[in-house]
């Protein structure tokens, strides 16, 4: 390891490393606009410069690599005057215009230029004026304001792999743009916002609703897909005012998706903010007692298996709890948490989660993708796939449907009929993932939520044993099953799915149209196709008015994920809680003390007073949700039901990236990206 | 005063044919087999002991850079990329090389590949150059025909392809990596060093850029033998060079003359003195419009080259020569150059893309004196901070010519500036 002394301190870093990367280790702050430590390297803002021994000139320490023996000054005039120099140079053009400006107070050109500029600027020519940029409905651009760091280029070009994004002009008229004036198409474009250093990307729904000294910073946890992204979530009074990424480099590193990152204004529209009851046909607003009088009323004298519940893609593992808590104390055996029919067996640990983990990623050499298209179900996930494709030598298959991932892949086939191939051994894919070192699969709802779902799941279980992906002795688990919801490993874990007798998602909607059922309870369940419940008495708890309330007879107003501490375990098995950001709107509660209130109100109340006291009970009986940001390993065991599978081709159950849940469906941003990108119906007549 | 018989370049002027018979008349591609087998460090050490340094700009010597390249190769293969990217203002020499001398070229790019090792060659002409890529394409192609290059380079069982790459016409793609990307077909911006290109150059290999004229005179060295190169001009300023005069001269050209000619002889000499005379000169450029000037009193005993023209706080550059005589409007003309390098800025990096055009609008208020007299002190501390603060040298570029103004001909700055207050007080 090569050994610097940096300010007569003596470092000794890895080889490879920058002079920066080395100041960092030893503590010293160096100013930077270009450099980020997950982009490449541009070397173009200059603010770096420091002086190094036997070197006339300053050096960029972001591009320069250490070398033993090297002696770097940080502090001396000439750098102070460099620093200087650069920052002026920023500044000529810049219009200074942070008292309008939404990066103002968290902007690394402001705190820079306090740092390390001069006091005034010198300069009184005219400035430059630059025009605007159509990014979209999601990033608003001031483009005067850009310093021409190009990290947005490098993010858009590396990170989200789509070229869209460059620079045209030169010298002074270099502009950063999209070439052919159209919206970014990324999934991942929010993340530059956060990259620009100055106010030129600013957020768009956010646009002048809050400074950022004024907004409170809960830490929490991402339910818009089945990863579990760590996010920050910035509120002001009752109101979620923006989402940001917060850095886990095993699961999202530091990027978010744009849906994780704007939806959140769907958190403040088709609120269920209090109780109501549908009389006479009719949903009318009603106190919580009326709303469990109601219950009651109706669930008198019904039997156990006469009640289900399905719990949706949001809830946490408390509410989970609870409502599997009521059931049983209801005597109903009846319940499901996988709303889309996927048939995952909760006993086979193994068998349902994202094995590799995430960060293992980028140790795989091969990967087979079935009926997944991970840039829609999980962009994150799909992002460090493509971290790992950029790294060279790593083969891609996908069994499904062709659509663009980022990144290069094999086009295996679209159904069964390729897998069966693979298996064989007859398809050229089969003696890659036959010679891989560590080979990885990814099986997606498209193959799994069908009815010959659990056929495919053995064939895939078959494949993953086949090719050694599974059962090795060195920890390496190549089986990994992508989620599409927040809340299914959770219910998985602590088994929210049928019990001795009980039907799963499709056996209650059929029992329920043949009038079989006489109460379904959904927790949040919205993704049903709720004409098949027939006539049956169905309770609704959620947060949004969505699907599920439509066909509700009595509503049970809940707390979305930034309204409650819940537990959420992501597609790798991993466990996290989400913080209480502010407080459910109107009447509404958390969705444990509904079920613990509604309990009390048939006469079976529940063991718990409090969430403590939830959890204890929780984690006693399901021993996995306890560790928090932890993944136990499972050990592998055959998964599926052989059986007659059809030739139905995979198609991934995302269609439209941008609305998946009651949230999204509710957020203006999200429409307005439907409509730019095109990912929805198609206009009518009565279109603005 | 150069002999005849110690000229490189006999047809510069294209009087005779350029044609491959009339290059090998005058002695092209004469044992060009015995000296392509004798080898890659039997070249380097011949060029190293006739202390050839670099005819583009920077004067670095040339054996030096070559023995740069991998030693070994490691699999990837080496290139030898010729920068035609001619676009210094005042200079035209590679052009008359390009179009009168390309067997000279071909020649020379042919001996330089051995010693770097490399089989391939490109050739990136400036996109203005359009005859000039036309007649090296004559030229390589005629090479071609008579198997003096190709899969067995004049039978000495060397491979060697010669490529010509046109370019678009930005000045920038002069600096050796922005050549680079331009020549992989992307924007001409210049990279980061380290890596320098002899690790990682062209396509991620190994690759050496060597200018027009350096290339060209590795025959004659290496036929006529180091010591009579190194006995042209003096001591580590060695061999010929090819100058070209312009400006206020009585007859422009190009010319060749041995290194170290005293500048005054080299006017008088080839471009007919100085017009109106010697003493109705003013200041001179010597090297390309991105070296400082030099006033009438340095021209007098100046020699031209490397050393003494650092000496005088200029440079060798190019080699071109611009004449300004007392008619000129010396801010008029570094305003003018100011703006040249505002626009050929690539905007890569803050303090050229920035600087550049602050340092320009401030020259245009110089040019008729509506600044104030503390301004040129801001102009040349702006042009400090531009200096030595970027990632190639066009920041350097942009930062000299206004250095040479201020340092030479600060009275007349502050003449204009006084001049313009008191007829504006007078109004």
């Amino acid at each position: 390891m090569p050994k610097l002394t940096i300010d007569g301190q003596s470092v000794e870093v890895p080889a490879g490393f920058t002079v920066i990367q080395a100041c960092e280790v030893a503590g010293i702050e160096i100013p930077r606009f270009c450099y980020h430590e997950r982009l490449s390297i541009a070397g173009n803002c200059r603010m770096c410069l420091v002086a190094m021994e036997r070197s006339p000139k300053p050096i960029a320490s972001c591009a320069q690599p250490v070398a033993d023996g090297m002696v770097i000054h940080t502090n001396t005039e000439m750098v102070r005057k460099a620093r200087r120099g650069v920052m002026e140079f920023l500044l000529l053009n810049h219009p200074l215009d942070c008292p309008i400006c939404d990066q103002g107070g968290e902007c690394d050109l402001q705190d820079q230029a306090m740092a390390y500029g001069y006091h005034g600027s010198r300069y009184q020519e005219p400035k430059r004026a630059v025009k605007e940029q159509d990014f979209g409905p999601l990033i608003s651009t001031a483009m005067t304001r850009c310093i021409h760091c190009t990290r947005c280029i490098r993010f858009a070009t590396e990170v989200a792999g789509v070229q869209e994004l460059g620079a045209t002009g030169r010298g002074e008229d270099m502009e950063v743009g999209t070439y052919v004036q159209k919206a970014l198409s990324s999934e991942l474009s929010g993340n530059m916002i956060d990259l620009c250093p100055v106010g030129a990307l600013t957020n768009r729904p956010y646009a002048f609703e809050a400074r950022s000294w004024e907004l409170a910073k809960i830490e929490s946890i991402d339910v818009m897909d089945a990863i579990g992204s760590n996010i920050r979530v910035d509120v002001r009074g009752p109101e979620v005012l923006r989402v940001l990424p917060r850095v886990n480099e095993d699961v999202n590193e530091e990027w978010i998706s744009d849906k994780t990152r704007f939806a959140c204004d769907g958190l403040m529209r088709q609120r269920l903010d209090r109780p109501y009851v549908r009389r006479n046909g009719k949903l009318q607003a009603a106190t919580w007692d009326e709303a469990f009088a109601a219950i009651a009323e109706r669930l008198k004298g019904v039997p156990g298996s006469r009640i289900a519940a399905l719990a949706g893609d949001l809830a946490c593992a408390e509410s989970m709890y609870a409502v599997k808590e009521l059931m049983a104390a209801l005597g109903s055996t009846h319940l499901d948490c996988r709303q889309d029919g996927a048939p995952l067996d909760a006993e086979n640990r193994a068998g349902y989660l994202f094995n590799t983990t995430i960060a293992g990623v980028e140790k795989a050499d091969v990967c087979l993708l079935i009926g997944t298209d991970p840039r829609r179900e999980a962009p994150i996930l799909n992002a460090r796939l493509r971290k790992r494709y950029l790294m060279g030598g790593f083969d891609i298959g996908l069994v499904g449907a062709a659509t663009d991932l980022t990144y290069d892949y094999r086009p295996l086939g679209s159904g069964q009929g390729a897998l069966d191939k693979i298996l064989s051994g007859d398809d050229p894919f089969a003696k890659k993932l036959a010679g891989a070192k560590h080979p990885m699969l990814i099986v997606g709802m498209g193959a799994l939520a069908r009815p010959d779902g659990a056929a495919v799941l053995a064939q895939v279980g078959l494949l993953a044993e086949r090719y050694h992906m599974v059962g090795r002795t060195d920890g390496w688990n190549g089986f990994n099953v992508l989620h599409t919801a927040a809340s299914r490993v959770g219910g998985l874990t602590l088994g929210f799915v049928p019990g001795r007798g009980g039907k799963d998602t499709n056996g209650i909607l059929e029992a329920a149209s043949a009038g079989a059922l006489d109460a379904v309870y959904l927790l949040g369940a919205d993704e049903i196709d709720m004409g098949r419940l027939g006539h049956t008495f169905v309770i609704y708890q959620g947060h949004h008015g969505d699907a599920g309330a439509h066909r509700a007879d009595v509503i049970l107003p809940g707390a979305a994920y930034t309204e409650k501490s819940g537990t959420y375990v992501n597609t790798e098995g991993l466990v996290q809680r989400t913080t209480m950001a502010v407080f459910a709107p109107g009447e509404a509660r958390e969705d444990w003390a509904i079920v613990r209130a509604l309990s009390a109100a048939l006469g079976r109340t529940l063991p718990f007073d409090d969430l403590a006291t939830l959890r204890q009970r929780m984690v006693a009986a399901y021993p996995r949700l306890e560790t928090l940001d932890h993944i136990t390993p499972s050990t592998w065991r055959k998964v599926g039901v052989d059986g007659q599978t059809s030739d139905q081709p995979f198609v991934s159950p995302v269609e439209n990236f941008y609305m998946t849940d009651p949230i999204s469906r509710a957020s203006p941003t999200m429409a307005a990206c439907v409509d730019t990108f095109g990912a929805g119906t198609a206009k009518t007549g009565t279109h603005g | 005063m150069l002999n005849d018989q110690d000229r490189i370049f006999n047809n510069i002027y294209g009087l005779r044919p350029t044609t491959l018979d009339g290059a090998k008349a005058l002695g092209d591609w004469d044992s060009t087999k015995a000296l392509v087998l004798k080898g890659r460090d039997w070249i380097i050490a011949e060029c190293k002991a006739a202390s050839l340094r670099g005819r583009g700009g920077a004067g670095f010597p040339t054996a030096l850079k070559w023995t740069f390249m991998p030693k070994v190769p490691d699999g990837r293969p080496h290139f030898l990329v010729i920068n035609a990217d001619e676009g210094e203002p005042g200079t035209c020499k590679d052009r008359e090389i390009l179009r009168n001398e390309p067997h000279k070229l071909i020649e020379g790019a042919l001996l330089t590949a051995v010693a770097l090792g490399a089989n391939a060659s490109y050739c990136y002409v400036r996109g203005e150059f359009y005859r000039e890529a036309e007649a090296l394409q004559r030229a390589v192609d005629e090479a071609y025909d008579a198997k003096l290059i190709g899969k067995d380079a004049c039978g000495s069982g060397y491979a060697f392809d010669f490529y010509v790459h046109r370019g678009a016409g930005a000045y920038i793609c002069g600096e050796e990596t922005a050549l680079i990307e331009s020549l992989e077909g992307k924007k001409g911006m210049p990279r980061l060093k380290p890596p320098f290109p002899a690790n990682a150059g062209v396509f991620g290999c190994p690759t050496t850029v060597n200018n027009v004229e350096t290339v060209s005179v590795v025959p004659a060295i290496l036929k006529r033998g180091p010591a009579w190169f190194a006995g042209l001009g003096r001591p580590n300023n060695t061999g010929t060079k090819l100058f070209c005069i312009s400006g206020h001269v009585n007859r422009p050209c190009t010319v060749e003359d041995s290194m170290s000619v005293p500048l005054k002889e080299l006017i008088e000499r080839h471009a007919g003195g100085v017009r109106g005379g010697w003493d109705n000169l003013l200041a001179i450029i010597p090297g390309g419009s991105s070296v400082p000037m030099i006033p009438k009193s340095v021209c007098e005993t100046v020699l031209m080259d490397f050393d003494s023209l650092v000496q005088a706080k200029s440079g060798l550059g190019t080699g071109a020569v611009m004449v300004m005589d007392k008619s000129t409007d010396l801010v008029k003309a570094i305003a003018r150059l100011s703006k040249f390098y505002m626009h050929e800025s690539c905007g890569q990096c803050t303090p050229c893309r920035e600087g550049t055009g602050w340092l320009y609008r401030m020259m245009k208020r110089m040019v008729t004196g509506d600044a104030r007299v503390e301004e040129i002190d801001l102009l040349e501390e702006v042009s400090r901070q531009i200096e030595g603060h970027t990632i190639c040298a066009h920041g350097d570029a942009s930062a000299w010519p206004i250095q040479g103004l201020i340092r030479h001909f600060r009275p007349e700055m502050e003449r204009r500036i006084a001049e313009r207050r008191s007829r504006t007080l007078a109004a």
